[in-house]
């Protein structure tokens, strides 16, 4: 079972690693972008892992709606709204609940990513976030129906994500700024898909 | 790149002190909020005019606060996006009893913020708002396959513009009309010589070898169209004119308002020297200069370069064109 205390070592874990690869975020958001990914993430997730030692949070979902709130407002450019969507909506389906198991963990991850989807309007091939997510979904549910805890589906969906990521490379973008470079932002990691494996693979590390 | 600086991380809001110390009888700086408005408060009656984005694009858009103008804009972090709650508060700032008008840039980031900060008014009984996005550079392809057109230099145009309509007492369905047709008329295309370097980044966006050009650059350092070789102020003149005045459809005797803008790094004598040739193609193509603009007026950090935009100009937007403006980045008549 995952406990607020685990959501709260995830926020933590995001935070920790995405400040670690902030460098190699901004780097690819250079190529195809405006080169402030890894500088925006870093600051939003670094507010998000301080709200737990600031503050006595009730359950899982107030917890998860302040995140969604905070990178809301910290993050700025499209990641803001699109990370904080997430987070607010992967609250929706664990409202209440003391801790949690596979299934509604996969209710809230099919609510966030489709928050993602509803906000950003993206499409799988897209080259944005959403490559990541929509595999790392799907995987997460496929395990789960095959019985799998909550730990073998996360790590499922991780190992999905990684693998979306590095299937962004070759495409060309059709949503947010690279879409304007056309056939030449062909042959670059897409950013936002690979700090969602990032999000993904800390998920692995401390809700299992 | 060496840069006037303290701490990178502090630009945005220890040049938004400066402007406060600058322009202490006209503006009102919320540090909190980042969001700069006019000293007098909202104007009672008067659809309020809002933009923002972010910072790097100076005088773009806190400089265009003034009578005549904006009535409030806010600033994100360097070429970021504010966030909804700062849109919110320049939302309410602006906000004299009549509604206002959002005038936001057409990148995904600055669209997706300007969403859910109408979403939060909303919900909080806030003032109406309606918002009317700018797409008006060339450079991009518009297609389902693309976050669409870009918002550049027509942006100015239509703060001014719209900013004079609104003072006049036309209403926020009126203002946003105008908006939507004075964007429909406008189209802009750019060009880099050299890139620019975010303080916090600290390296420049891109690299452009000596001897190359960014045909069809955003304002932000994201490349263009294409990357050629450096040609003429005169080559460069018609390779940036001439897809502007195609996509219009600008037939002879049309008129225009020209802006020959600087991206931030280009001195004032080759903007000058630009427009000069900027002008021989238009004047070969038929096309009246009806009012010009040159200079800095939307810029990218220290980026090198310039862009051209057209307004298809009619008396209607000439008059308000020539309406009184009192702004820090733009001033005459008052």
């Amino acid at each position: 079972m995952t406990t607020l205390t685990a959501f709260q070592a995830w926020l933590a874990d995001c935070s920790a690693v995405i400040e670690q690869q902030a460098e190699h975020l901004t780097e690819l958001d250079r190529a195809i972008g405006d080169g402030d990914h890894g500088t925006n993430m870093a600051r939003g997730f670094r507010r998000c892992a301080e709200l737990a030692e600031e503050e006595q949070f009730a359950s899982i979902d107030a917890y998860l709606k302040k995140v969604g709130m905070t990178l809301v407002g910290t993050v700025g450019g499209a990641s803001g709204p699109l990370y904080g969507t997430f987070f607010l909506r992967l609250a929706g389906p664990l409202s209440a609940a003391p801790d949690v198991d596979a299934r509604p963990l996969a209710q809230a991850l099919r609510a966030g990513v489709d928050g993602i989807v509803a906000r950003g309007r993206a499409e799988v091939g897209d080259k944005t976030m959403y490559d990541a997510f929509a595999p790392a979904l799907e995987a997460f549910e496929s395990a789960l129906a095959a019985g799998s805890g909550t730990a073998e589906c996360l790590r499922a969906a991780a190992e999905a994500a990684a693998r979306g990521r590095d299937g962004t490379e070759p495409l060309v973008a059709r949503k947010g700024r690279a879409s304007y470079l056309g056939e030449r932002s062909a042959g670059h990691v897409d950013p936002g898909a690979s700090s969602a494996v990032l999000i993904l693979e800390a998920a692995a590390r401390t809700l299992g | 790149m060496q840069k006037l600086l303290n701490d990178p991380a502090d630009v945005v809001v220890e040049a938004l002190a400066g402007m406060a110390a600058a322009h202490p009888d006209d503006l009102l700086v919320d540090m909190e909020q980042r969001v700069v408005s006019r000293r007098g408060g909202p104007v009672r009656g008067k659809v309020g005019l809002v933009s923002g984005g972010g910072s790097g694009h100076e005088p773009l858009h806190a400089g265009y606060v003034g009578p005549g103008m904006l009535d409030a804009a806010c600033c994100g972090e360097v070429f970021t996006s504010p966030v909804p709650d700062q849109f919110v508060t320049a939302l309410r700032t602006a906000d004299g009893g009549a509604g206002v008008l959002h005038v936001v840039k057409n990148y995904t980031g600055d669209v997706l913020n300007a969403e859910m900060a109408a979403e939060l008014l909303a919900t909080e009984d806030g003032p109406q708002v309606e918002i009317v996005v700018t797409d008006d550079d060339v450079a991009v392809q518009d297609s389902l396959y693309t976050a669409g057109r870009r918002g550049v230099g027509g942006t100015v145009l239509l703060e001014k513009v719209v900013g004079a309509a609104a003072e006049e007492g036309r209403d926020l369905s009126g203002c946003a009309e105008l908006a939507r047709d004075v964007n429909a008329r406008t189209r802009s295309m750019g060009v880099a010589l050299g890139p620019c370097t975010v303080p916090a980044a600290g390296v420049p966006t891109f690299e452009l070898e000596e001897g190359q050009m960014e045909l069809g650059v955003g304002i932000h350092g994201e490349p263009g169209r294409r990357r050629v070789p450096l040609g003429t102020a005169r080559e460069i003149a018609a390779a940036l004119v001439e897809p502007v005045v195609a996509d219009l459809g600008l037939r002879r005797g049309d008129a225009v308002v020209t802006l020959l803008n600087g991206m931030g790094g280009t001195p004032l004598l080759e903007l000058y020297l630009m427009f000069n040739e900027v002008r021989a193609v238009l004047d070969a193509a038929g096309v009246t200069v009806a009012r010009s603009l040159v200079g800095n007026y939307i810029t990218s950090l220290e980026m090198a370069g310039c862009s051209v935009t057209l307004l298809r100009a009619d008396d209607e937007v000439v008059r308000l064109w020539d309406a009184p403006v009192a702004t820090p980045g733009l001033r005459w008549g008052a």
